[in-house]
């Protein structure tokens, strides 16, 4: 952690850390403004930006019309005249039709007009399944962005995380999509410093130690990867567990570092796996680490259909569980 | 509003000076010259591409001379090279984006006509049609946040960009939100290929202000004056807090869409002739003259001058170097590029 003003601590869970960080955000600098779908007088959908209207004012909290294609573009061009713009997509399945805004324009001003103009962006989005979300409240979106250079992506997992990662989004100078896993919203709850402290976005943490198998995780995975690992450790074997946090940039050291003690890499990840994050980071290790292996590389992912459904057996299917991560540990652990 | 009949009525001048008249026709020669320079540089085979924007020149010259240079932001499209020139960029500036030499403000990173300058308020664009049009909004909603009254955002765009979703996107919040914003349409009847009735059914764009809830207004873009004026009223209305506008200019695009099109597979010379005949720059030259604001002497010092500018602005662009191998690798994000973190 970078930068702790306090000792002190509250328990919260991810969806109380993102309101508070936004609150502080909002509290501290006046540039920074809050617009997407049903931000103000509802405070979003899930409550996060909630009585944030009364408090800054409609000029700062702006219930946008339904069009994300220009709360990306707008927030962009706020972001090129000086502001400090927090855009949200309100389920990242609706990204879709911003992605140029993201892709095309946010991604590249500094870089077409020579560092001439930035864009200090966030955008913020709830995604992930495993809350009957379906095909259209359920998605995971990162793989399509994180090819993109220009563009950071972050997916925190824990609410301390949340907090210190956000910040530094908001500090960021550059575009930054920060994505919240919506199963952990009320689920995961943990200790999170008071005051104001930030994360390098880029830095992973092992959130486990271990020692005969390396797994590389973020988002909603990573609870379940450590439920997983603690059920092998009852078996006598050891995993270690690491938690990226950001997708990008990535943090190789972590990942090489652990892959060389333990000689062995599982990548686990909620959305498909061809293409996916999983595959970049097999290939670093393999690029980097090959002969440091004593197994082959494995990604547990899901299935490469376009979407979860929502009958329960459909969306079991589709996402993974401690059970399956635990088995498919014991069979690396034991290759 | 009032209409200017350049050839035989009385000449409504919207409280331009002399001197004013003059630098609106000194823009629409230099824009011409500098057209025509890129075209001869491309078939010269010295630089890959070049666009032009033969028929916009009274437009252009016309809409730059509404804008407060220093205060106002521009959020211009690929065809705006008078608009561009008029808010201050300079023939030197235009060579060098269009020779993409290391000191342009995009490094010559960008397709030449892509301007930007920071320093002139002029807002950075791809070539993504109506990808601009949120950022300018955004930006008027910055001015207006921030209490900077007396500023405004002049946001353009051609006829076919008007079928772009992110237009419609950004009218609908300018109004919402009485942006400190206007829009205006050049509508030269072409989107390379595609004619005005296979764009749109409604062939009087600014007719769809009212469904905004803006005021909007059509004027003839090969007056300059008129133009002017339209665009004064519009961005005086937005200066002063009375929220966005539509406006929405004609005019012709005499050229191909680019150096790569060639318009005669897709609309006839005869048309382009016809077309021609109304050419605004002969026509201001004619209404200046007959008004007495120049003379024969003045408009041949005024040609030789800007093309003894454009002469040196090209010699210039072309005797310096092109940006590095190495210069591919910055400005990614702030500080070094790195895809992977160490």
């Amino acid at each position: 952690m970078a930068v702790v003003s306090s000792t002190s601590s509250t328990v919260m869970n991810n969806v109380e850390a993102v309101r508070a960080t936004l609150y502080e955000a909002m509290r501290n600098d006046d540039r920074t403004i809050i617009l997407g779908e049903d931000v103000g007088a509802r405070g979003n959908v899930f409550l996060i930006t909630k009585d944030f209207i009364g408090e800054f004012g409609e000029a700062r909290v702006i219930d946008t019309p339904i069009a994300e294609a220009s709360i990306v573009g707008i927030a962009v061009g706020m972001a090129m005249e000086g502001l400090r713009p927090i855009a949200e997509i309100q389920f990242a399945d609706f990204i879709y039709p911003s992605f140029n805004q993201i892709v095309g324009e946010a991604a590249k001003i500094r870089y077409r007009s020579n560092g001439e103009y930035t864009c200090p962006l966030v955008i913020r989005t709830p995604y992930g399944g495993g809350v009957r979300g379906a095909l259209s409240h359920s998605v995971s979106i990162e793989a399509l962005f994180y090819h993109v250079p220009g563009l950071k992506i972050v997916a925190p997992s824990f609410p301390d995380d949340v907090k210190g990662l956000l910040n530094s989004a908001i500090d960021d100078p550059d575009p930054v999509l920060f994505l919240e896993h919506k199963k952990t919203y009320r689920l995961i709850k943990g200790e999170v410093p008071d005051g104001h402290y930030t994360i390098p976005l880029g830095k992973a943490r092992v959130r486990k130690a271990g020692a005969q198998l390396t797994v590389v995780s973020y988002g909603l995975y990573v609870h379940w990867a450590i439920e997983a690992a603690e059920r092998l450790e009852k078996e006598g074997l050891s995993v270690e567990v690491i938690d990226l946090r950001s997708i990008r940039p990535m943090d190789k050291t972590a990942i090489l570092d652990s892959v060389r003690k333990t000689r062995k890499l599982l990548i686990v990840h909620e959305d498909n796996k061809f293409g996916g994050v999983g595959a970049e980071i097999g290939a670093m290790v393999a690029e980097e680490a090959l002969f440091d292996l004593d197994a082959p590389i494995r990604r547990l992912a899901a299935p490469d259909v376009p979407a979860m459904g929502y009958a329960l057996p459909l969306e079991e299917e589709y996402m993974s569980s401690p059970a399956k991560m635990a088995e498919t540990m014991r069979e690396m652990v034991k290759f | 509003m009032a209409t200017t009949d350049l050839r035989t009525g009385g000449l409504e001048r919207h409280g331009l000076s002399d001197q004013q008249l003059r630098d609106i026709f000194r823009n629409m020669l230099l824009q011409r010259q500098l057209d025509n320079r890129g075209f001869q540089l491309n078939r010269q085979g010295k630089v890959p591409f070049a666009l032009g924007s033969e028929g916009h020149e009274a437009l252009q010259a016309g809409a730059a001379m509404a804008f407060n240079r220093g205060s106002d932001i521009l959020a211009p499209y690929y065809r705006d090279l008078g608009l561009c020139l008029g808010i201050g960029l300079s023939p030197y500036e235009i060579m060098l984006s269009i020779f993409a030499r290391a000191e342009d403000h995009n490094g010559g990173r960008q397709f030449p006509n892509h301007y930007s300058s920071k320093q002139a308020g002029l807002m950075s664009f791809s070539s993504i049609l109506a990808a601009h049009l949120p950022h300018a909004v955004g930006a008027a909603y910055a001015l207006k946040y921030r209490g900077d009254d007396g500023r405004a955002v002049l946001a353009t765009c051609g006829d076919g960009t008007t079928s772009e979703g992110e237009w419609h996107e950004s009218m609908n919040f300018a109004a919402v939100h009485k942006l400190p914003f206007v829009m205006l349409v050049e509508n030269n009847e072409w989107a390379i290929s595609t004619p005005l009735e296979k764009q749109m059914a409604q062939p009087e764009i600014w007719k769809r202000a009212e469904g905004y809830g803006m005021p909007g207004c059509r004027f003839n873009g090969f007056d300059p004056i008129e133009t002017y004026a339209a665009v004064k009223n519009a961005m005086d209305r937005a200066r002063s807090g009375g929220g966005p506008s539509l406006i929405e200019g004609t005019c012709y695009r005499y050229l191909a869409h680019s150096t790569d099109d060639n318009d005669m597979t897709y609309r006839t010379r005869e048309e382009v002739s016809e077309r021609r005949k109304h050419d605004p720059v002969p026509a201001f030259e004619a209404v200046l003259l007959e008004r007495g604001i120049v003379t024969p002497q003045d408009v041949a010092a005024m040609r030789k001058d800007v093309l003894r500018e454009t002469n040196e602005a090209t010699d210039a662009a072309e005797a310096l170097p092109y940006p590095k191998a190495e210069d591919l690798y910055t400005h990614v994000y702030e500080g070094a590029w790195q895809p992977w973190q160490s």
